[in-house]
Parts: C-alpha cells; sequence; structure tokens
C-alpha cells in the first residue's frame, strides 16, 4: 500500500500547484507533475519482486519479469505528454502576446 | 473568486479526492505482487511468436499497435496544433539582422558549452538513430530514440548555430518527415489488413532471434515512428524558437 501513495501524494501535490499557480508556464509544469502520478501508479501496478525487465536477451527466456503491457502504456504516454505539454506553453505564449500577462489571476474578462 | 475561497474550495475538493485515491489504492494487489495474466502471457509468448527480445516494443508495435497508432495521431494533432498556434500573426514581422543579433545576447553561453554542444551533435543522433533501429532487441524504440534524434537540434541551438541551422530551412522536410512517420506506420498496418484481414498483423519474415532485420513489421514501425517523433519534436522546438528569436509584434 505505502508505495502508491506516493502516487497519490504527486496527484494531490501537482492539483495544488494547479490551483495556486500565478503563472501559466508554471501551471503547465504542475500539470505535468499531475500526469507523473499516472505514471508512477501504472509502473507500481506491473511491478513484481524480484523479478527483471521484460527484455529477453542474455537471461533465460523464462525469467522472471515485470509487466510489459504498463510499460508502453507510460512509454508513448511520456512521449506525447511532451509534445501535448508544447501544445499549452504555446497557448500561454499567445496569451501573453495578447494580454501581456501570464498571471490567471489578471484574466477575468472573456474576449472574443 | 478570493485566493483564499479558491484555496478553501480546493481543500475540500481535494480531500474527498485524497479519501476516494486511498479507498481505490486499498483494493490494489499488494505492491510487487501482480497479479497478471496478460503481462506473464506477453512474457512467456512473444519472443516465440514475434521474435522480439524486448517484449515492451513488442506490446506498443504489435500486440497493441492498434492503441499506439492512435497515440501517435494525438502527437501528429498536438504538433499540427503548436504550429497553428504558433504561425506569424498578421500583425508581426521578423526583426532586423542587428536587431536579432542584439536580442539573441540571453542565449549567449560559454565557449566550452558551444564547443562541447557543437560535438555533441552528431553523436546525438547516430545514439538516437541505433537505439531506434535496435528497438526490438534492447532498450529502446522509434519513441525514444525519436525523442533523441529530436535532441541533437537542441545541441545545434546551445552551440549558437541556430541562424545557420535556420537557414537550410529544414521545414519543408520536417512537414515531409511528421506526415510520411505518420503514414509509415499506417501503411504497415494496411498491408497486414490486404495480406490477412487484419490489420497491423506482423506479416512479415520474422527472422534470426537478436537479429536488427528480425522480428517482421516491429522493426520497420520503429523506423517510421522514430521519424515522425524526431520531425515532430524538431518543429515544435523549430517554432517555439522562431517565437523567441525572430519574430516580434507590430
Amino acid at each position: 500500500m505505502a508505495p502508491y501513495l506516493l502516487a497519490a501524494w504527486l496527484f494531490l501535490v501537482g492539483l495544488y500547484g494547479v490551483v495556486t499557480s500565478r503563472n501559466f508556464v508554471q501551471l503547465v509544469m504542475c500539470l505535468s507533475v499531475v500526469q507523473s502520478s499516472t505514471y508512477v501508479l501504472i509502473l507500481q501496478v506491473g511491478y513484481k519482486l524480484h523479478a527483471t525487465a521484460p527484455i529477453f536477451k542474455g537471461i533465460p527466456p523464462d525469467a522472471r519479469a515485470v509487466d510489459p503491457v504498463v510499460q508502453s502504456l507510460v512509454l508513448t504516454d511520456v512521449v506525447v505528454g511532451v509534445v501535448v505539454t508544447a501544445l499549452i506553453l504555446s497557448l500561454a505564449l499567445q496569451i501573453h502576446k495578447r494580454t501581456g500577462t501570464l498571471n490567471p489571476d489578471d484574466l477575468h474578462v472573456m474576449e472574443g | 473568486m478570493s485566493r483564499r475561497a479558491r484555496l478553501v474550495v480546493f481543500a475540500v475538493g481535494a480531500a474527498g479526492a485524497a479519501a476516494l485515491l486511498a479507498w481505490g489504492l486499498l483494493g490494489l494487489p499488494d505492491f510487487g505482487h501482480y497479479r497478471g495474466p496478460y503481462g506473464d502471457v506477453l512474457n512467456e509468448q512473444a519472443l516465440g511468436q514475434r521474435h522480439a527480445q524486448n517484449v515492451v516494443n513488442a506490446v506498443v508495435l504489435d500486440y497493441r499497435g492498434f492503441d499506439t497508432v492512435g497515440e501517435e495521431f494525438i502527437l501528429f494533432g498536438a504538433v499540427i496544433g503548436v504550429t497553428l498556434l504558433l504561425r506569424r500573426q498578421r500583425e508581426e514581422h521578423e526583426r532586423a539582422t542587428g536587431d536579432r543579433a542584439r536580442d539573441m545576447a540571453f542565449a549567449r553561453t560559454s565557449d566550452a558549452v558551444r564547443v562541447f554542444s557543437l560535438a555533441l551533435v552528431v553523436p546525438t543522433i547516430v545514439l538516437g538513430l541505433y537505439v531506434v533501429v535496435h528497438g526490438h532487441l534492447s532498450p529502446g524504440g522509434g519513441f525514444q530514440g525519436g525523442l533523441i534524434v529530436g535532441a541533437a537540434p537542441v545541441f545545434v541551438y546551445l552551440a549558437g548555430r541556430y541562424v545557420v541551422f535556420r537557414s537550410v530551412d529544414p521545414e519543408g522536410a520536417l512537414d515531409l518527415g511528421e506526415g510520411m512517420g505518420a503514414a509509415g506506420f499506417v501503411a504497415v498496418g494496411l498491408v497486414g489488413l490486404v495480406a490477412t484481414g487484419a490489420f497491423l498483423e506482423n506479416v512479415w519474415p520474422l527472422g534470426q532471434v537478436g537479429s536488427v532485420f528480425s522480428a517482421g513489421t516491429i522493426p520497420v514501425i520503429n523506423v517510421s515512428v522514430g521519424i515522425e517523433v524526431a520531425a515532430g519534436l524538431v518543429l515544435v522546438l523549430f517554432e517555439f524558437l522562431e517565437q523567441t528569436l525572430l519574430l516580434r509584434g507590430g
């Protein structure tokens, strides 16, 4: 149970950052922390005690290895996460160009 | 809403979320006691069925390949989104050259960093390509190798050679790589569909275990994904550098 709490902690602490952030760039980084909590949890679920990586090179084919499915889920998501972060950052850049601020609190009025 | 009110609302919500999370986590199997069965089945079967030593890579590009096609198009869409959001606006124009030199002062780095960065460009690309083509044999694959290759232009920028890099005008080639990478994955899938009636069926000869030319379609898809990821990453980097270094609002 205890190792799983790391994921819960990362999720909540990232969320706290998103709620209290005064800067869009920092906010995006907090969102990445929230996202990484899912990686930690998913990888933990697939972990086996005394098992090795699921790469069968130089080890017997029946060696005890951790779950490859959860690793593949995280793998693609890390790469996609990088590019999605870039997408949100480019939104922040445009906000700064239009309004001159990166503080979410300073954006009160919806502009068309 | 005031900051204090927002924090109170967050505290209530977070307490609820924490309770739900703890409840959910308590229902999981004990840490380190994986229950399976899918991971175990794949670890047993992948080497014999696909001749791929890296089971993670076989899962990403073969067993769960259809899902990865979707993931790759998220990547594709996000890169297009960045390009679209950062396109040159009507009131923006490029800075004059002298102006540009002054504004690039913030990117000025020490000689040691410049020389070291420049020296790292080629080894980074070689390492990335190695990771891509050996994806089915050792840790790595198209996604990881693509990211490494995509890091090479970062070193070009750190070496203070961005303007030179830009004069090559790589955007056309990058757009092509981005499109071809995504299309290549789907094309391999369609080959399987035509040959056997199942999308992404691994129809190519499996070859000798441990050889670069083994595991059927998996290395082909690795290369295609590698091109896609590298081109996408460089495009994103390119767009951001254009914004910060070269554009100015009117």
